[in-house]
């Protein structure tokens, strides 16, 4: 069962192919993760899915409903999370805002209940800090930040609360741009863990883009690679690995004299 | 010193007072709020509702600058379309003014998400020149549309009246407008704790990852101009019965640039901030002027050349806030507060 499927994807930027022809599914339950070279459109990708750019062709579906038209807000609303590669969380509100503004399109209160802040309004507040300290806050493990600006926090807690802040938006398929990119290692492995919790105990599927190999290979079920903006390989982590053409685009094809006549060609151009 | 501050529920962590301290220090302000008219001269009372005037409208603008992030140099213009609505109504009717000032804050509030429309496109600086656009056709509306306004010479009001009672001096506009400036703020800060508000913040610091979360750009930056306006129009309404006369002058661009400065002085993104900026913003110059006729018996000359000094030192108390305390007054508010929170010890 696919929960996501990108169909011919093209999108470009003025004369620039940032994807060309990308069709690639994500299965349901799945771990499945975006790899490939600095460059490759991984990040286009996203934007694809999220909203945030319209491809020129193809489309893309959601539990095979086409939303390759939809705007950001409705994709949200039908449980698309993602998280972003250089954090985008913001900066003036507390952790706890910041989470609690994941849950937007789950929220009804209007602007009169507001301005009022009694019964429903009030309720509402309530029930939905309930469910973020319950199901989130203690979860990741982020209980003794809730009031702190995220401004101040350090870097691999603000990647913590955006992931939280993704939760809160009640994902299906949740995506995560560079999830673990410039943590250390103890940081490392407390996202993995989370992250397979994510799709065990909470049954969400995960799309992610990452760099970190070691990573990619321990905890995917599925792997799809781009180079150059095109799907170059997928499938099971040690079947990619073994696959030639995604050896090739990471190291080069091995050859002796190639690598010898391109060191030459670029010792001439120097 | 604050100690003893844990919580059992979620309501009591999310109150706006959190502490007994605070409900109570809260309830004396209220209490000599209520009593102030009581004791206060003349002068005072009078200054007092040009503060309370001063604070909605800052507010207003505060939800729209401050917190939403869409710089408006339109405030004076819709304040402006509450004090006509409020003085054609009175002219023309004889509703209570509860409800007059309902209309203006509406009307202006509908003119006002048509002036914000442009926002979903433009940003910073183009906004404030296509809200300053938005002004300067107000300003000639009001003066070209002289069948309904009155031309330059503006309208003349008749006093407010309530159940037949009529707020004819400054002691019973104070009753009309000090209740209305506290439920407006408490109404602001409100909002700030749900979902609107801070979608309002969100689109501030990230409109783009805002979008994505969720929250629908174009109605949420409307909302804005809406609820900033309707601020805006009853504060308005409230000037025009104050002074009982409205003319195209009573709401000149500087007044804009008033309350733009206010709540940069105050604090941009706090309500707090806005209610400082107005206060510090509308009783600066008057103590200027206060110590000006302080200092004349001492030294004669002193009005000759205090009067053009009033704008410098104004202009310069506000470019040193620029520079020495960017967060504003309620920075330095929460500066001291946290000085008393340990204290006796030090942080």
């Amino acid at each position: 069962m696919k929960i996501l499927e990108a169909v011919n994807v093209h999108l470009s930027f003025g004369g620039v192919a940032a994807l060309r022809d990308i069709s690639f599914s994500v299965p349901e339950d799945s771990i499945t993760t975006v790899i490939g070279p600095n460059g490759a459109g991984k990040t286009s990708l996203f934007n694809c899915i999220s909203g945030f750019y319209r491809p020129q062709q193809g489309s893309i579906f959601f539990r095979g409903q086409d939303i390759s038209r939809l705007k950001p807000p409705a994709r949200a609303a039908l449980g698309l999370a993602r998280t972003f590669q250089n954090i985008a969380l913001f900066r003036g509100m507390t952790v706890l805002d910041n989470i609690k503004l994941g849950a937007h399109v789950h929220t009804k209160t209007g602007l009169l209940g507001a301005l009022a802040y009694l019964g429903p309004a009030r309720r509402e507040e309530m029930a939905l800090r309930e469910e973020v300290e319950r199901r989130i806050i203690d979860f990741l493990e982020i209980d003794h930040i809730r009031r702190q600006p995220v401004a101040s926090l350090p870097y691999g807690l603000q990647k913590r609360v955006e992931l939280a802040r993704a939760l809160a938006m009640r994902p299906q398929l949740l995506m995560l741009d560079e999830p673990v990119a410039g943590m250390n290692r103890e940081e490392k492995e407390d996202m993995a863990r989370f992250i397979l919790d994510i799709k065990e105990e909470w049954g969400v599927t995960v799309l992610m883009v990452e760099h970190d190999m070691s990573m990619v290979m321990d905890i995917s079920d599925h792997v799809v690679v781009l180079n150059f903006g095109q799907v170059i390989a997928s499938g099971l982590p040690q079947e990619v690995q073994k696959n030639p053409a995604v050896i090739e685009a990471y190291l080069g094809d091995g050859d002796i004299a190639t690598l010898r006549r391109r060191l030459n060609a670029n010792t001439e151009a120097a | 010193m604050r100690i003893g501050d844990a919580k059992q529920s979620y309501a009591a962590d999310e109150a706006l007072w959190t502490s007994t301290t605070q409900q109570v220090w809260f309830g004396l302000l209220l209490l000599s709020l209520l009593l102030f008219p009581f004791f206060a001269s003349p002068y005072l009372l009078y200054l007092a509702c040009l503060v309370g005037i001063a604070v909605i409208s800052a507010t207003g603008l505060n939800i729209l600058t401050g917190f939403t992030g869409l710089i408006s140099l339109g405030q004076a213009g819709f304040m402006g379309v509450g004090g006509y609505t409020v003085a054609w109504l009175s002219l023309h009717t004889s509703l209570p003014f509860p409800i007059a000032l309902l209309a203006a804050g509406l009307l202006s509030a509908a003119i006002g998400m048509v002036i914000g429309l442009p926002s979903l496109r433009i940003k910073g600086l183009y906004l404030a020149i296509a809200t300053l656009a938005a002004s300067v056709f107000l300003h000639f509306v009001f003066v070209e549309w002289a069948s309904v306004t009155g031309g330059m010479a503006g309208l003349s009001l008749r006093s407010a009246q309530l159940f037949g009672l009529t707020f004819h001096n400054d002691f019973r506009m104070y009753f009309m407008i000090m209740p209305l400036a506290v439920l407006m703020l408490l109404a602001a800060r409100n909002i700030f704790r749900t979902r609107i508000g801070r979608a309002f913040i969100a689109i501030r610091d990230r409109d783009i990852s805002a979008e994505i979360l969720g929250i629908p750009l174009l109605r949420y930056k409307l909302l804005s101009f809406a609820l900033s306006s309707f601020y805006a129009g009853v504060a308005g309404g409230l000037f025009a019965y104050f002074y009982r006369v409205v003319t195209p002058e009573s709401f000149p661009l500087s007044m804009s640039i008033f309350y733009l400065a206010a709540i940069i002085v105050g604090g941009m993104g706090s309500i707090l901030g806005g209610v400082l900026g107005a206060i510090f913003m509308t009783l600066v110059p008057e103590g200027l002027k206060l110590l000006t006729t302080a200092i004349t018996p001492i030294y004669p000359q002193a009005p000759v050349f205090m009067s053009p000094l009033l704008g410098v030192v104004f202009g310069v108390l506000i470019v040193g806030f620029l520079i020495f305390e960017p967060n504003g007054l309620a920075e330095v508010w929460r500066r001291i507060r946290r000085f008393f929170h340990l204290w006796p010890f030090r942080t």
